[in-house]
Parts: C-alpha cells; structure tokens; sequence
C-alpha cells in the first residue's frame, strides 16, 4: 500500500538554485541530511565533539612544550631502538603507524563486503582490522615497558621537562585506550557478523533494535577517525 | 506505507522510518525506572537536578547568614565557607540548569515539538540519566568524605585547588569534584547526541528547520554548544585529576608550601584557565539559549500574537551560539595574560550585544499590543525580561577591560552573573513548568500558590541581587568570609548585607510554597485538558494528556503551517495548530 503526500514544502514553491537551494533542501521537513541514518549521524557528531578533546589534549601538550624553560627530550633519540647494533630513530613508531594505517585499509574493506552481505569476508576482515589493532596496543605497551625502565614516570624524566613524561603517557594513553575500544567493539560486532545476526536481523541484546549491516560502516567511521587522530598525534608528538 | 514526493521527485524516506523501533516495557520496573521513554526519562533527570539544586540552596543561605552575621554561627569557620560558596556554583551551574534545561526539558520536549515518538536511541538516552545520578552521587558524597567537599570556588583554578591550603585540596573533596564532572560530561554526551540526531533526522512531514518552535531551536542550539565546549573541561578535568593523584605538572608552578618544595616544576596555572573558559563561557549560553527559546514561546502563546522576528531570532540563537565560543578570555583580564588578548576579547564580547539585543526587542515587540493574558508563565516570562536586560547591561560594564578591572572580584560580578545566569533562566524554568506542567501531569498547578511564589520570588530576588550592585562598586570583594572593619567597607554596607540575607531567606522560604503546589496539584489540582493554553505547537496536540508512550498513536501528526499562528486574521479561533491542515493563504508558515 503505497500512497503519495506532497510535503508542504515541496508543491507550494520553486525550488530556488545555487546556495539557496543547498539552504533550503537542509532546512527542508524530516531529515537534515537525507540519505543519512540516525546511527551515522550520531556517530559523525560524537566524532566531531571527541575531536574537541583531542584538539584540548594536543593544544594543551603543544602550549607545555612551548612554555617550558628546561629543554624538551628530544623524540628521535627516547624513540629509538638499537637494532643489530645499529641505533634506528623512531623506528617502532613507524611500524606501529604503518600497522594503524594497514588497519584502517582492512576496515575500508570490511565495510565494502559488508554492503555486498558477504558475511564471511566481512567477519574476516574485521578480526583482521582487530588483530591490527591489537598489535598496535601491543606494541604500545612495549614502549610504555622501555620507556617506564628508563626511567621515564609521570611527574619526571632523566632528561629534561618534567611535562614530557606526563603529556606522553596522557596522549598516547588516551589514544589507547580509543583504540582498545574499538578492538572490542570490533570483534564484538565480527562475532555477530559471522552468527548471521544482520541478515535475520536479530534484535540487538540491550537495544532491542533490529541490526544490520550499516554497523560496520558505523564502526568503520570511528576506526578511521582513531587512525586519523593517531596521525596527529605522531606528527605533533614525535616528529615535532 | 507512506511515500513523500519533493519538488525535484526524488523520494524523502516516510515519517515513519524502520529506524523508529519503539523499546516496549514489560514490567513495572523498565516501565518507570529504567525507562527508555524520554518523557520518563525527562521527570528523572528534572527531578534529581531539583533535589541537588535545593542542596545549592541551603548552601547559599549558609553563606548569606555568614556574611549578615558573622561570628554569628560558630560551624561556618572560613573553610566551611569555600566550600559552600564552590559547592553552590557547581551545583547551580552544571548539576541544576545544565541538567534541567537539556536533560528536563531537552528530553521532554524535543520529540513532542517536532512530532517524533521518542528520542533516536532511547537505550543510550537512560544510560544518560544513570550516568547524571551517578555523577551527583559521587558530587555528594564528597560531603561525607573526609576533609569535606572542595573549597576551590566553582572554577576550580589551580595552583590553589590541589593545595593543602585549600578544603578538600589535598583529601578526597577536590577528586571527587573532579571525577563527578568527568561523569556528568560522560552522560551528558550520550543525551547530547540523542537531542541532536533527533531534531537533525526524527522531525515529522512538514517539520522544516524553519518551522520549530524557538524552544526547539534553543536547545538545541545550546546542546550542539554543550558538545564542544564540555571537551575542554573534560580534557582540563583530566589533566587536574593527574596532577593532584599522579604528581604530574600541568598546571602546577613550582611552588613552595609551609617552608618544603613541593616537587611540582613548570606546570601553567594559566593553561587550566584558558581551557576552563573556553568550556565555561559557552556553559552560559547553554544555559541561556534554552531560556531564550522557552521564553519565546511563552510570551507568543500568553500575548496570543505571533513571535516578532522569528527569522531573526533563529539567526540570533545561531550567532549567540557561535560567538560565545571566541570570548572566553573576557574571564581572564586579571589573569595576567598577554594584555593584547583583552582588545581582541572586549570586542568580541561587546559584539555578542548586537543578537542578544536583537532578542530583547523583539521580545518586547511581540507583547507590543499584544493580547496579554497575566497567567503564571507570563509573569515569569515578563520577569525574565527585566532581570535579563538588568543582568546583560552589568555585562557591558565588566566585558570593557578597563572597567572590569577595578569590578574585577567585588560583589558587582557576583550581583552581574546571578542576574544574568541565575535568576533570569531559573524564571524561565519556573514559568516553563507552570506552562507545560498540565502537559505532564493532566492538571493545572494551583493559581493562588502560584501567585504568591511568583510575587515573593521575582521582587525577593530583585531585591537580593540590586543591591549587590551597590555593595560591588563600593569595593566589597567577593568570596570574602568576613568582610571586616576596612575603611573602603562603610557601616551601610554592612546593613545592606543584613537586608540581603534576609531577602534570601524569604526567597529560599517561598520555593517551599512552590514544591508544595507541585505535590499538592498532581491530585488536587484543575483538570487541564488537552490544550489549557489554546497553544499551536505540536505537544498540545497529542491524542492523550499527559501523552503515553510512542506519544501520537496511530500516526504521526503532518505539519502545515510555523508555530505561531495566533491571533490570525479571519481564523475562527485566535490559535491554529501547527498540524491544522485548512487550506488557507493566511499561514505565514507556507510561505516561510
């Protein structure tokens, strides 16, 4: 049964071109962005507020770093490794960003096969971007451990500011701790993937809401926005 | 199944989407405590921030009896003090108006107005709620935890606030302070999100952008402000709670206590104020905006004329918005910060005038020959306005640097923020629960009561805060347990004090008058109908009073015409529904 309703809008006026157009198709009934689900929508705007609290953390790091009298560690040598006897600068931080970038491409995949409903590549692709993630905890944690034998703490450091200790451990933390998140989330989200949950849209456990395939893609935008952040963070952190 | 045709043919999704699966309760419990209907969730979140808020209130007349008569009461010692100054503007801030504007209000309002059934995800929306509880739990407990609450004041600035020096700094009063704000924002992003994905995507056919009551506009407005401004008092939040349990130093200078070093070294106190700010002023506006929205509404409705402007007012609630988020440093003129940052500061501050005064004409205009009716919403209403415009012209004297300096710390900032932030939205508030109390409840609040609460409470707070004006320019400093026998302090100012003490108490005393008429009117009092007010938007149109789950029935209502088409030309009666689909010339909605 299948009945047409002109909105209000829509038989009463031409619709205007140009900017005008792009104003009043936003401003029009229903949704703001049309094609757009209540899931994605929610998920675009909490990125934009989280990005707010990395934007305060990283702000908040650089002002430290810019104000502080004693000198600043200097990245390349506490970031580095002696490998075989030659020291490589930074070189841990390169496979672990080239591990999260890898990820984000696995995610990009994922995503794909999940509109094509190819529920084993999906669920495949996701312990994958998982497994990529993991890694880069992982190999987090092993800096934390080298770091921390050093004798690098929170509230100091042998080798200068105090604040590096201390931004260093709440950044890459926090970071962390986004990305631990979204491995859980990931491998819960693989497990109902490959149960079938979202072709017999199976009712979600607390939600109660019919899932499907979109999750992936909702899930796929905060992976990328981690990634994303991470990129910030390498770039204002170790690089600097 | 439903299909909308637009102008260009392309096919908009239905009203009724897939993605609006209604959680049904099934028991008593997930009926009414762990709901997921907004409406319930609403009356939870309204009533916690009411009960948190009477604590504030208690608290400040605590302070109020100190400054009157000092000596007076032995257990208000000086630390006793802060810690009820800090502990009433946390409070009154964040746990009370942020919370009862966005969660209240925003919860219960939002699908109402625009015509959806529930918020997009209840589930995350009580998980809001719980969060908020939690949070005013752990704020107070710090009452009971050793060493008291924090005494701070209510910015929290460092280095102080981690001292010993300071009640709570270094016991549990500052961590838990700390921690409940870190909760609250927690919870307050998961309603946040849900308030602003329903008014973008949930609203009914023929619900456009430019045809939400103003409420609408200002909450939500103030909840995408509440998104990014929260982030910064997240992240300083955080950084405290490392300084004073880890050791780090963030905002901790050197610092020498009672003849030791303290092993802090080359933190910026300066840092915690600037990230402070730029949450704490746009934390104005969330409160304000919605207030400005409400009261919009309420004086179309009461006056039986359309709102003057709404365009205009729409745009002013969008670059008030905007705005607050570029003046935050007008906090900070005796900070010590680079003095050239004031110039920049005082001239965006003096700008936000422009739309706010915007807002005060037109309001004054829509009463302009306006049918007022002189029901309790109006006179809050109507009350609104004069503290606003009082309280917003203090505000051009403190946002000029050169006057705000020698302003700076006196009682004239305190008489300023009060004005502005604190009586004028809490008059919204109470003008707006005698205005959607029916809605809620079936049946009126009672007039007489009402009467004497609003009499008491709009001339008593005027009374407290005008003559702070006086004290201020006098020189009286503010956070002052004692103000002591000092020659700029003359004997009327003492008396001036006592005057105002008094007036709190009264004032404290009449809200009393107002919870009873709460309690007393869910039984006894009027039945109100549908439609008490002869109101236009669309929660005064639902099948039931007060409106059950799912809100509309069968079918969700279809929208025709803007929210404020009273007093029509040639219409049989002075108000058209917004969802009144008579096909006339005569809305200025299908035209808008």
């Amino acid at each position: 049964m299948t009945e047409t309703t002109q909105t209000q809008t829509s038989g009463l006026l031409p619709r205007p071109g140009g900017l005008r157009g792009v104003a009043a198709d936003w401003a029009s009934d229903q949704r703001t962005f049309k094609s757009v689900s209540w899931g994605k929508a929610m998920m675009w705007i909490f990125l934009l507020s989280d990005t707010f609290v990395f934007g305060c953390f990283l702000i908040a790091y650089m002002t430290a770093r810019m104000s502080t009298v004693v000198p600043w560690p200097n990245p390349s040598e506490v970031f580095a490794l002696t490998i075989a006897g030659h020291e490589i600068p930074l070189i841990l931080i390169a496979i672990m960003t080239f591990v999260l970038i890898s990820s984000s491409g696995t995610m990009a995949m994922a995503v794909n096969f999940g509109y094509r409903r190819d529920r084993r590549k999906t669920a495949a692709l996701l312990l994958v971007t998982a497994l990529f993630g993991a890694t880069f905890v992982g190999m987090q944690a092993f800096e934390w451990t080298k770091l921390i034998t050093e004798g690098v703490r929170p509230w100091g450091n042998p080798w200068g500011a105090a604040q590096f200790g201390s931004s260093f451990f709440m950044i890459t933390g926090f970071h962390g701790t986004h990305v631990t998140f979204g491995v859980i989330f990931l491998l819960i989200i693989a497990r109902k993937v490959l149960r079938g949950d979202f072709d017999v849209e199976r009712r979600g456990f607390f939600t109660s809401r019919k899932g499907n395939y979109e999750i992936v893609e909702i899930l796929g935008l905060y992976w990328h926005f981690v990634d994303l952040v991470w990129v910030f963070i390498f770039a204002f952190f170790y690089l600097w | 199944m439903v299909e909308i045709q637009s102008g260009i043919g392309t096919a908009i999704p239905p009203a009724e989407t897939e993605d609006m699966e209604l959680y049904h309760p099934k028991s008593w419990w997930t009926k009414y405590v762990f709901s997921q209907d907004a409406k319930i969730i609403a009356i939870q979140y309204s009533l916690t921030a009411i009960a948190i808020g009477l604590v504030a209130l208690v608290l400040s007349w605590l302070m109020r009896l100190q400054l009157a008569f000092p000596g007076a009461f032995t257990f208000i010692d000086a630390e006793r003090y802060y810690q009820f100054i800090t502990m009433h503007g946390m409070i009154m801030v964040i746990y009370l108006l942020t919370a009862l504007f966005l969660g209240g209000f925003g919860n219960y309002l939002i699908p109402l107005m625009i015509g959806a059934r529930d918020m997009v995800f209840p589930y995350a929306n009580m998980l809001s709620y719980w969060v908020y509880l939690l949070a005013v739990l752990v704020l107070a407990a710090s009452f009971f935890a050793p060493g008291g609450p924090t005494g701070a004041g209510w910015t929290l600035y460092p280095p102080q606030a981690v001292l010993s020096g300071t009640p709570g700094g270094q016991d549990w009063g500052i961590i838990l302070m700390l921690s409940s704000l870190i909760l609250f924002i927690i919870g307050f992003t998961m309603g946040g999100l849900n308030y602003v994905v329903t008014v973008l995507q949930a609203r009914t056919r023929g619900m456009t952008l430019m045809r939400m009551p103003l409420t609408i506009w200002g909450i939500f407005t103030a909840t995408v402000m509440a998104l990014l401004a929260f982030p910064a008092l997240f992240v300083a939040a955080v950084m405290m709670l490392f300084d004073r349990v880890l050791g780090t130093s963030f905002f901790m200078p050197a610092l020498v206590e009672m003849g030791t070093l303290l092993p802090h070294q080359g933190g910026s106190p300066l840092l915690f104020q600037h990230l402070f700010w730029f949450f704490g002023h746009p934390e104005v506006y969330i409160v304000a905006l919605p207030a400005f929205g409400i009261v919009s509404d309420l004086i179309s409705t009461h006056a039986r004329k359309n709102i003057f402007g709404y365009r205009m007012m729409v745009w002013a609630i969008v670059i008030i918005g905007g705005l607050s988020f570029i003046v935050w440093a007008h906090h900070m003129y005796v900070s010590g910060m680079n003095p050239a940052f004031g110039f920049f500061f005082a001239t965006t501050t003096l700008i936000i005038a422009v739309p706010t005064a915007i807002k005060v004409y037109n309001w004054v205009l829509t009463l302009w020959r306006g049918d007022i009716h002189l029901t309790l919403p109006m006179l809050f209403a109507l009350a609104f306005i004069v503290t606003f415009v009082n309280g917003g012209l203090t505000g051009l004297f403190l946002g000029n640097v050169v006057v705000d300096v020698p302003l700076s710390d006196t009682m004239f900032v305190v008489a300023h923020f009060h004005m502005v932030m604190g009586i004028a939205p809490i008059m919204v508030i109470f003008g707006a629960i005698y205005h959607w109390y029916p809605k809620i409840t079936g049946r009126m609040l009672n007039e007489t009561m009402g009467q004497i609460h609003f009499w008491i409470t709009f001339l008593g707070a005027y009374a407290i805060f005008f003559p702070m004006h006086y004290l201020g320019l006098m020189g009286v400093p503010r956070r002052y347990h004692e103000m002591g026998e000092t020659i700029f302090n003359p004997p009327s100012a003492h008396m001036l004090n006592i005057f105002i003490t008094v007036m709190a108490l009264v004032v404290g005393a009449a809200q009393i008058v107002f919870l009873f008429n709460l309690a007393w009117s869910l039984r006894k009092g009027k039945p109100a109908g549908g439609n008490p007010w002869r109101a236009t938007t669309l929660e005064w149109q639902t099948p039931q009073t007060p409106p059950v789950h799912g809100n509309w029935g069968k079918e969700l209502p279809v929208v025709y015409r803007w929210a404020y088409d009273y007093s029509v030309p040639g219409a049989a009666e002075d108000f058209i529904p917004q969802n009144q689909p008579a096909p006339d010339r005569l809305s200025r909605g299908a035209l808008a």
